[in-house]
């Protein structure tokens, strides 16, 4: 029995919407969330838009207020509290765990150098003693994300959007986290640049003992590279089960109605919604 | 009798770096009442091959003079690139051609209620007086599949969803009865339960409507859904076309097979993704021969391909192949 890396219990994340002082009207964006995800695990959520993906993610970075419900990380050395955190606490989670963008063209910033961006995390950690260190850091995790080390002194224009989210995801790396949160980080790029990122994230899982948490809307893309799939509806989670159960017998209505709308590459097989 | 021709289409853009080639040589025809799916990956030129349809590219694209697309109407030929001035090429734009784009908030205008954006092409294109325009509009509306579409007619984008909006889009487009409709990823930014229901939706306005579509998707699996034919494009060029099943099925292009075994497919999920090798050149850096050879690896250094470039080559009936003819595929 692995440990929970992350375990939440009945985590709801409100939004305020306006109306007035006795009329407060707010939107449940997660709903009374209950979930596990075991150390070294890759973890699939899909949903469609307004499901409440991202913010599920966004609340266990600790990166929107929860508003009830308990949530904590516990990797065997650190323990967090993620409803009670000061900020000495925030700063040392933030080493521990970190989000990977959707949009490699928006995430990197066009006046930093590659390796500026990645060597950023460290610096601002205070994680290195000396510059040589923090280079020879960088090209550590360059290299583990096959980036061409001659690239490091370059800037993200001169680059295609699979090489950006290497980029992207070595910097996500840098701090050395055990628990990561990518957002739909394939969404924006072609299929084939689709599965060279796909296939180093898995790789990465295995080789630095990452947790994942990989938020899609794609269902192919989950079945492909995630462990265990929850699907959320509204908020809530509506099923969750192992990748492989989940999509040869899904058990709710709503999740096989996603399965049913993936279009088939079969041109024989033409389906109806 | 086809609906549009398009020969040795050429488009180059005229930047401060240089000259940028878009679209080299991409030759197509369309029959009324039949689906094109163009699939291909960013900067593929899939976008820009469809634009020049309307001649909508920017002011510094300049067309190869060998370049001919003619469209047969019923009122007789236009020669689309013959067209010079905006009020001549209201032929083309909104009226014989309709286009939808991938981002259905950024095609309406913010600050003008849906209806009265689709009456207003409907009194360009069309004949009809202000009253009819607007019933038509909500006869469209109520076409697609809105609810309440007399209230939708006096709301704005962002009062809809998005789905709801990429609907209102196709209304918008299908009320001047185009002959041909060009989709640009009509479907990229919709959730996939969706998606289903907008790709039906265009199946059976074809059905009724009988125009033509080009269907510009990245995505194999949309166009295994809705085209009747599929031209697979990179860095401008038709890598290969035909009927979407053999193509799908027996790909006879290095790149087409490489998109296929990129995709993640439900039915096996043992098998691994394979990325094509290498990253899409730049675009300033075009590559000799085979604009693909660069990233093929089932080619040996030193083979024709890297300085001569491949015919487009029948490899079965109406499926076309950018290979030497010494390197068909044995036949299924």
């Amino acid at each position: 029995m692995t440990n929970a890396l992350i375990k939440t219990e009945n985590l709801s994340v409100e939004f305020p919407l306006g109306g007035g002082l006795f009329n407060k009207r707010t939107l449940k964006a997660v709903d009374n969330v209950s979930i596990e995800i075991p150390q070294g695990a890759f973890v699939g959520v899909v949903g469609e838009s307004g499901s409440g993906k991202t913010t599920l993610g966004r609340a266990l970075l600790n990166a929107v207020p929860i508003t009830s419900g308990s949530a904590s990380y516990d990797d065997g050395e650190e323990q967090f509290d993620l409803t009670k955190m000061s900020a000495t606490d925030l700063k040392a989670y933030r080493r521990r765990a970190q989000l990977i963008f959707q949009d490699p063209y928006a995430a990197l910033s066009p006046r930093m150098t590659v390796r500026d961006i990645i060597a950023e995390p460290l610096d601002v950690m205070g994680l290195t003693a000396s510059r040589e260190e923090t280079d020879t850091r960088v090209r550590e995790i360059a290299a583990k994300c096959r980036l061409n080390l001659e690239h490091l002194r370059r800037y993200p224009h001169a680059f295609s959007g699979g090489q950006r989210q290497r980029i992207s995801i070595a910097r996500a790396l840098a701090c050395n986290p055990r628990f990561v949160v990518a957002d739909e980080c394939v969404a924006a790029l072609d299929v084939s640049i689709q599965a060279d990122i796909l296939n180093l994230l898995k790789s990465l899982q295995h080789d630095m003992g990452l947790t994942f948490m990989f938020i899609s809307h794609d269902l192919s893309v989950v079945a492909h590279t995630c462990d265990f799939v929850v699907v959320m509806y509204h908020g809530k989670i509506v099923e969750s089960a192992p990748t492989r159960e989940l999509f040869a017998a899904p058990k709710q209505d709503y999740t096989k109605r996603l399965l049913d709308a993936i279009p088939s590459l079969d041109p024989d097989h033409r389906i109806r919604a | 009798m086809s609906l549009i021709d398009v020969k040795n289409l050429s488009v180059q853009f005229k930047t401060d770096e240089g000259l940028i080639t878009a679209v080299e040589d991409v030759s197509f025809s369309l029959a009324p009442g039949e689906v094109l799916g163009l699939v291909g990956e960013s900067g593929s030129g899939k976008s820009v091959t469809a634009k020049s349809m309307m001649k909508l590219n920017p002011p510094n694209a300049i067309y190869a003079p060998e370049c001919r697309i003619d469209l047969h109407l019923d009122s007789g030929p236009v020669d689309v690139m013959a067209l010079k001035r905006p009020r001549d090429m209201e032929i083309v734009r909104g009226g014989a051609i309709s286009m939808i784009f991938q981002e259905p908030m950024a095609s309406f205008a913010p600050a003008i209620t849906i209806g009265k954006q689709m009456v207003e092409q409907l009194l360009i294109h069309t004949d009809l007086n202000k009253k009819q325009a607007k019933d038509l509009s909500i006869e469209m509306l109520d076409r697609v599949g809105i609810l309440e579409p007399a209230t939708r007619f006096n709301q704005y984008a962002f009062e809809l969803s998005g789905g709801m909006r990429q609907r209102a889009m196709i209304a918008m487009a299908l009320s001047t009865k185009p002959k041909l409709l060009i989709a640009d990823e009509p479907t990229t930014a919709l959730d996939v339960t969706i998606q289903a229901q907008v790709l039906d939706l265009m199946k059976d306005l074809v059905a009724e409507f009988g125009m033509g579509i080009v269907f510009i998707t990245h995505d194999l699996s949309v166009v295994a859904q809705t085209a009747d034919r599929v031209a697979v494009m990179y860095l401008g060029r038709i890598m290969e076309s035909g009927p979407v099943r053999e193509v799908i099925r027996h790909p006879a292009h290095a790149y087409t097979r490489g998109l296929l075994n990129a995709l993640p497919k439900l039915d096996d999920l043992d098998a691994p993704l394979t990325p094509i090798p290498g990253d899409i050149p730049s675009p300033l850096e075009r590559p000799s021969g085979c604009v693909f050879h660069p990233r093929n690896p089932e080619l040996k250094p030193g083979s024709r391909y890297e300085t001569e470039r491949p015919p487009l080559t029948e490899v079965s009936p109406g499926h076309f192949a950018a290979i030497f003819p010494e390197d068909v595929p044995g036949q299924p």
